[in-house]
């Protein structure tokens, strides 16, 4: 044989640097594709609005009239302004679970390889996948804050500002929870095992529907344990004012402050993202 | 002259649980050919193509693509090759463009010479006019062109292609052996694929007959004919149980049975073809001899012939997945 092998140049060392800049352009144009894509389904975007209409006028009007326009909080809000910020974090919630299910999608329809092939690390997609999931599920939820005439909520440049920090926080916690679950499925079929029992039983237990005060202990204990209640009440707070602070969730009998808030949100979405990133880690 | 080694395996292993997929495997396929991984389904291919291209560990063995370590630096082999797969990967919501921008931005393709490249290997594939269109209005055949392109976008020096060509009518096939052809030429590439159609393998420079986890023949197309003998005749008798009887104890020849024909191999086959019609005492019905094929040499090499029709369910289920055209 007149065949000579290559001397491999001895584990090519790129520097640092340099890929840490090739993964943050992985994770831009990851993150890239899932708003491009977003921005084409408009038709899908203005569908998905359905469900939060729903709840908004029909069983808020229904359940607003059953419980004899009862008044919540000190600002008295009626039931309809009291669930339309847990309507915008229910919008983020399933959005974001909903949106981290296209990891399955592209794992059934093959560009999953495409993208795990490439020489980056995986910890590029994970991020670049839930900030992906994040940014659509923000904006999904955001889109309802047109609706606040409607509600009788007025809305101050500052209030926004602060709603679009909350809804991105609570987005990304909850996007980077629905990545690090679906890099573990291998098929559509576990979804509905999300669904049942992971999606709907935070949404029912985030205090979304009704305040999360005077429950029985073993489902206070629950409602504390959810994540999304903390995105939910925070939500609640920025949309209606500081009026509603007092209706805020309270731990070890004491209100939490919308900073915490936040910050245990962003906790729980970094272990999350970690979890996602060893997922995507695991070669056959 | 020396030519530098694109792929250098030795002693590949893997095994699932029990069962040893790939049971020692050597290779060594030179910068610039076109080297085919031929065997029927289950024998290993695709096993020792995920291996060479890092998405599989080898339990046992080692291997170097691009003079790069696959165990050490799966990232560096990564960067180093192009890869295009059985099933399809390309995103079918977005155009042709955007697909391959995305291919750039992961590839690390310096944003200066991204445009220009990517008009490139377009107009490599004949699909510079059809750019910025969606990917689910592609046909099967412009899809498997599209997913070429975008394996050697980022310049790749070996490029994979696990059976490029399932599922596609024998036209489109032609063509996409051409692009192949081409872009070896022009780019300098070396192309390591794997295929079960014997006729796609006489392109191949050399190729790699792989039965049961073992290469059981190497060489090129040529070679391996060389191998059989001179020619190929095939017999049809009236009775091919004494028909077989005879040709082993007084031609002393060795012939096969394949799906109701003789067949032997002879040094001569039109010196050959009246010596037996007149020697033979079996009625013989019809014979025909003719060089040997890829499927003589492989049915010399495992016994058995290798047929399309032994594509499994799930490779049923891609064709149709192409047949129909976009599943989404």
């Amino acid at each position: 044989m007149s065949e000579t092998v290559v001397s491999a140049p001895a584990v090519r060392r790129r520097g640092a640097a340099s890929a840490a800049w090739s993964n943050a352009r992985a994770v831009y144009i990851i993150w890239y594709r899932d708003v491009l894509r977003y921005s084409r389904e408009r038709a899908q975007v203005v569908a998905s609005l359905a469900q939060p209409l729903l709840y908004l006028i029909i069983f808020g009007t229904g359940l607003s009239s059953a419980i004899g326009g009862a008044r919540f909080g000190p600002s008295g809000a009626n039931y309809q302004t009291f669930i339309y910020p847990g309507i915008i974090g229910m919008t983020i919630l399933f959005t974001s679970i909903f949106g981290a299910m296209s990891v399955v999608w592209d794992r059934e329809f093959g560009f999953l390889k495409e993208v795990l092939v490439a020489p980056i690390d995986r910890s590029a997609v994970a991020i670049g996948k839930t900030l992906g999931g994040a940014t659509r599920a923000m904006i999904q939820g955001l889109l309802l804050l047109v609706l606040a005439p409607l509600i009788g909520v007025a809305l101050s440049v500052g209030s926004i500002l602060g709603i679009v920090v909350l809804a991105f926080i609570l987005a990304f916690a909850l996007s980077a929870l629905g990545v690090a679950l679906a890099a573990r499925m291998r098929s559509m079929q576990g979804f509905q095992v999300v669904m049942n029992f992971l999606m709907l039983p935070m949404f029912f237990l985030s205090g979304a529907l009704f305040p999360l005060s005077g429950l029985p202990d073993w489902m206070t204990i629950l409602t504390r344990l959810d994540p999304a209640t903390y995105g939910m009440d925070a939500l609640r707070r920025a949309v209606l004012g500081s009026a509603a602070d007092p209706l805020g969730v309270s731990l070890f009998g004491q209100i939490v402050p919308i900073w915490l808030e936040a910050l245990i949100l962003i906790a729980f979405g970094l272990v999350m993202l970690g979890l996602a990133v060893r997922s995507f880690q695991v070669r056959d | 002259m020396d030519q530098p080694v694109a792929i250098a395996a030795e002693g590949l292993v893997k095994k699932f649980g029990e069962i040893e997929a790939v049971k020692g495997i050597d290779l060594s396929v030179r910068t610039g050919e076109i080297f085919g991984f031929l065997g029927p389904n289950g024998a290993g291919k695709s096993t020792t193509i995920n291996i060479l291209c890092t998405l599989m560990k080898a339990t046992a063995g080692n291997a170097a693509v691009a003079g790069v370590d696959v165990e050490r630096d799966p990232a560096g082999v990564r960067s180093r090759i192009g890869l295009v797969f059985q099933d399809p990967s390309l995103d079918q919501q977005l155009t042709a463009r955007e697909n391959l921008e995305f291919h750039a931005f992961m590839y690390n393709v310096p944003a200066a010479v991204r445009g220009q490249r990517i008009a490139e290997v377009l107009e490599m594939v004949d699909l510079a006019d059809r750019a910025n269109s969606i990917v689910m209005t592609f046909s099967g055949g412009m899809r498997r062109r599209l997913e070429i392109a975008r394996g050697i976008l980022h310049t790749p020096t070996v490029l994979f292609l696990d059976e490029p060509t399932i599922g596609l009518d024998p036209q489109t096939r032609r063509h996409i052996w051409s692009y192949l052809e081409a872009l070896r030429d022009r780019e300098k590439i070396t192309i390591f694929m794997t295929t079960h159609y014997m006729d796609e393998a006489e392109y191949c420079d050399r190729i790699a007959i792989i039965d049961h986890g073992s290469i059981v023949g190497l060489g090129t197309p040529d070679e391996l004919k060389a191998t059989v003998g001179g020619d190929v005749v095939t017999i049809t008798t009236a009775d091919n149980h004494a028909a077989a009887t005879e040709l082993s104890e007084r031609f002393q020849l060795a012939p096969m049975v394949d799906n109701g024909t003789l067949r032997v191999e002879v040094d001569d086959g039109a010196g050959f073809v009246p010596r037996l019609v007149r020697e033979l005492s079996v009625p013989v019905e019809s014979v025909a001899f003719r060089r040997p094929s890829l499927d003589d040499v492989f049915l010399k090499l495992t016994g058995r012939a290798i047929r399309e029709e032994e594509a499994g369910p799930k490779d049923m289920l891609r064709m149709m997945g192409r047949a129909w055209g976009g599943r989404r």
